[in-house]
């Protein structure tokens, strides 16, 4: 079957079959690699993207269920003249990324939350922020939110060091 | 080019090689064919591990792979601290997987541990690997920093430093001793004149290098302990960063893979017609223990193999399962005949001289899963007699050589380009990753290159599992309340003695090794053995601490050597964790300390029991003594990165086994700690002893386990001895 929908601002048509989960059309038929596959369950979040702004697990839409929607995903996150998003730019400044690989869902799923809540709690990022980082940045995570959101002066400050 | 040049990093490794490993690494003319894979035409290449190009960019080759450490980056600025370079102009890429990039400081640095006799700090199973495995680029046993840092990397940025400046004197006709560099710039400040290092490079690459340059010290240090923003960032927020997964070649296919559930299982039979019958899938693949599913698209590869109904034998290990593991082992421990031992003084005679106070408990740990986000992908096409290969594993020279093999090749006729990567923790490393068979032995029946893609549930059921393992401990307390003997009797597949270090002076220790194999496959995991040891002992001493009616952190103190690095940890961490000052009724405090890969840490945990019974952590202080920090900042990261990992081993991750097989197959049944619970406040403190550098990747993961279940223990008076705590404290 055919399905034409937007990703990150362009018309695109995908051939194949139904219930291909919109993770591996995004990934082998247009070449956008940054959404990752992590568990094909919709457990762990590296493949967040936005439909209709609203954050999914890619692994787990069936591409016939977006239709006629818009897909952003982390490659369309930048503006047009190129410049990063706040938030990609917090987590830079606040030094998150490890290994990186679930980053661009911990990102994805930050942007939703931060354009739905605005400043969002404590609690609202607890609640919010469910992907899975097996590198174990969640402080780091949490540093960058408040920071992309104006809630605190500086993230993550280098660590103090003394003499022994 | 290069004829004149001495190969001092070659010639030092040699020789470490040859007493510790019998072997030696390189030589010169592997030295030339690595600079001629990446030195072009007016770039200067210095011993391989840095080139300078005309407009001042430095690019540095780092041996060690990347799979979130970070360490790319401290190598960096460790080479160019010594180059005096301008860091906004240096790079660091992976080198490729050539035998002039073998990574001799590793082996020398290793090999200078040992020959200190300070062997028994490194992990076993990382050294058997580094024997087998020669010449080596392997990434392991926090070594990055420590050794290849500190030898290769800062040796020739100081010695290119020095070519750098006998070129410039030549050319301006001056004395050396009158030039100073700064910026990548070399200055004469007498004449006001001036030269770049990217005029200099090529002339000054001719030179001899020094065997052995002065480094610097720390106090003429400025990137080595700055905290420079890491260089793979950028790339890892955009998207554009490639993982092994996101490999994409021209004209590619994508399969994916049954394997057989229990390990050591063969394929018996499978009707292949099912999978090809699916749109898209092109070729079903028999292995010996696997039926691979060849396809346009992974979709259509994982629906191949879910249509499929492999017959697979179990190896003789059907009726295996957790409980019969622990039946195992407690019946080897009971037979009483150790397969290793350490320790010093007599413990059984200290345990007969009537002692004041015996206490004996038993304590337990599952396997546990690596669970890195990315899971196994390998690229590889086979053509006319040639291999090509993508891949992010821990050691780029073995993945060449073990692929050659299996495609009968010789090592010169196989290419391996090397992905950052998903994680790793242990799980990388080439000699337990059946991929690289799995991905040639598929390339040679595909006249496509084949990207062969481990679903999630494959990389569950067939990790390379940190051993289940148990331990019986008893110890004795003397009328004075000091320990007089202590005993550690374990049982798993390794001996943990030549890795895991005891810190507590006691007049007699016996540690002794109970060999137990199960059918699976045990690895490293992120700290190794010092992950279970490390809850054993910080568990058991506080039970010391109890029986002897103290506190626990100054029961500790008085069993450390006064004056003592780990004593100064220990007192800072209680210090900065507030230890003693009040809590809220129902939080308690616990402590550890564990010295792992040469770098000492103790934790400070604060802690609760939820009314339905889930522990619930507050605080985490961890001071951290790995003598000194190239990167404080990205250290941190990894200290508190390792205690998140270990909390949430701690709380609820466990591989168990069923009918021989693994029964968690994907994270909805290994729950990761996340975002929601982790600490809300993780206070991490480095001391700057100055001590030779230790590793940071794995010394902060052992000691939170412990120090959250003696935390839980003073909050409660529950003693947890088997981990995971999963509802132990669940109400009745």
């Amino acid at each position: 079957m055919t399905v034409e929908l937007m990703v990150n601002g362009h018309a695109t048509r995908f051939e194949g079959e139904s219930d291909t989960p919109l993770l591996w059309a995004i990934r082998e038929q247009l070449g956008l690699t940054g959404t990752k596959f992590g568990c094909g369950i919709a457990a762990c979040g590296a493949c967040t993207v936005h439909i209709d702004g609203q954050p999914a697990r890619s692994c787990s839409v069936p591409i016939g269920e977006v239709a006629g929607k818009a897909v952003t995903t982390i490659e369309g996150l930048k503006s047009p003249e190129g410049a990063l998003h706040p938030v990609q730019q917090a987590w830079i400044d606040a030094q998150v990324p490890q290994c990186g690989y679930c980053q661009s869902g911990q990102i994805m799923a930050a942007v939703a939350l931060i354009a739905k809540a605005g400043k969002p709690t404590a609690a609202q990022v607890d609640e919010a922020m469910t992907n899975i980082c097996r590198c174990g940045t969640y402080p780091r995570i949490r540093a960058a939110i408040l920071a992309a959101t104006g809630q605190a002066a500086e993230a993550s400050p280098q660590p103090a060091t003394g003499a022994a | 080019m290069g004829v004149k040049r001495r190969s001092f990093l070659i010639g030092a490794a040699a020789i470490a090689g040859a007493g510790v490993f019998g072997v030696s690494y390189a030589d010169r003319s592997a030295r030339r064919a690595a600079m001629g894979a990446t030195v072009k035409p007016g770039e200067g290449g210095f011993a391989a591990w840095l080139k300078i190009a005309p407009d001042d960019t430095v690019t540095v080759y780092s041996p060690t792979i990347d799979f979130g450490q970070g360490s790319h980056t401290a190598l960096a600025q460790m080479a160019a601290d010594e180059l005096d370079a301008d860091w906004s102009k240096v790079r660091v890429e992976q080198a490729p997987a050539l035998p002039g990039f073998a990574n001799s400081a590793l082996v020398e640095g290793f090999g200078d541990e040992m020959g200190h006799g300070m062997g028994k700090h490194l992990p076993q199973a990382v050294l058997s690997m580094l024997a087998r495995s020669a010449p080596i680029m392997i990434t392991g046993g926090s070594s990055a920093v420590r050794y290849t840092g500190q030898i290769a990397m800062r040796r020739t940025g100081a010695a290119a430093r020095l070519a750098l400046i006998e070129e410039a004197a030549h050319r301006l006709g001056v004395p050396a001793a009158e030039l100073t560099t700064a910026n990548s710039v070399v200055s004469h400040a007498r004449s006001g004149r001036s030269l770049r290092y990217g005029e200099l490079a090529v002339a000054a690459a001719q030179r001899t290098m020094a065997g052995n340059p002065a480094l610097k010290v720390p106090k003429d240090c400025k990137l080595i302990g700055q905290s420079p923003a890491r260089l793979d960032i950028p790339a890892k927020v955009d998207g554009s960063a490639q993982y092994g997964i996101d490999v994409i070649v021209p004209d590619m296919r994508v399969a994916t893979l049954v394997m057989a559930p229990v390990r050591g299982g063969k394929l018996e039979s499978v009707d292949d017609k099912p999978a090809l019958a699916v749109p898209g899938v092109e070729r079903v693949i028999r292995l010996d223990d696997a039926v691979v599913v060849v396809a346009k698209g992974y979709w259509p590869a994982r629906k191949g193999v879910l249509a499929l109904a492999p017959k697979f034998s179990d190896g003789g290990h059907g009726a295996l399962d957790s409980a019969a593991v622990h039946a195992a082992q407690d019946k080897l421990r009971a037979g009483d005949k150790a397969d290793n031992s350490g320790g010093s003084g007599d413990v059984d005679a200290a345990f007969a001289d009537k002692p004041h106070t015996v206490v004996e408990a038993d304590y337990r740990v599952p396997f546990l899963h690596h669970a890195m986000m990315e899971p196994f992908a390998m690229t590889a096409h086979y053509n006319a007699g040639k291999l090509e290969l993508w891949v992010g594993l821990q050691d780029p020279l073995s993945v060449r050589k073990m692929a050659a093999k299996a495609a009968g090749l010789s090592e010169e006729d196989v290419t391996v380009h090397t992905t950052i990567m998903g994680g790793g923790f242990g799980r990388r490393f080439p000699e337990k990753c059946e991929i690289i068979g799995q991905a040639v032995a598929v390339a040679k029946q595909c006249p496509w290159p084949v990207k062969l893609i481990w679903s999630r549930e494959e990389e569950f059921t067939h990790g390379s599992y940190r051993p289940q393992s148990s331990a019986h401990l008893k110890a004795t307390l003397g009328k004075d309340k000091r320990l007089t003997a202590w005993r550690n009797d374990y049982v798993q597949s390794d001996d943990a003695e030549q890795e895991t270090h005891f810190s507590y002076q006691i007049p007699a220790t016996s540690r002794r090794h109970f060999k137990y194999q199960s059918n699976q496959n045990d690895g490293p995991w992120r700290s190794v053995n010092s992950t279970q040891q490390g809850f054993y002992n910080e568990s058991f001493i506080d039970e010391m601490a109890h029986a002897a009616g103290e506190d626990p952190y100054q029961f500790r103190r008085k069993h450390l050597a006064p004056g003592s690095r780990h004593l100064a940890v220990l007192d800072e961490a209680a210090k900065r964790a507030g230890w003693g000052s009040p809590l809220p009724q129902g939080t308690g405090r616990g402590i550890a300390l564990v010295e792992s890969f040469n770098t000492i840490v103790a934790e400070v945990i604060e802690a609760s029991v939820d009314p339905d019974g889930k522990p619930r952590v507050h605080k985490v202080t961890a001071v951290v003594d790995c003598g000194t920090t190239v990167n404080p900042r990205n250290a941190e990261a990894q200290v508190m990165g390792g205690i998140v990992m270990a909390l949430s081993v701690a709380l609820d991750e466990e591989i168990t086994l069923d009918k021989g097989a693994v029964v968690q197959a994907n994270f909805g049944d290994y729950p990761i700690l996340k975002l929601a619970d982790a600490p809300p406040v993780i206070d991490v403190h480095f001391i700057e002893s100055g001590a030779p550098m230790g590793g940071i990747g794995e010394p902060g993961v052992p000691p939170a386990p412990p120090a959250l279940t003696n935390a839980l223990f003073a909050a409660t008076g529950k003693r947890i001895r088997q981990l995971p705590i999963k509802d132990q404290f669940k109400p009745a």
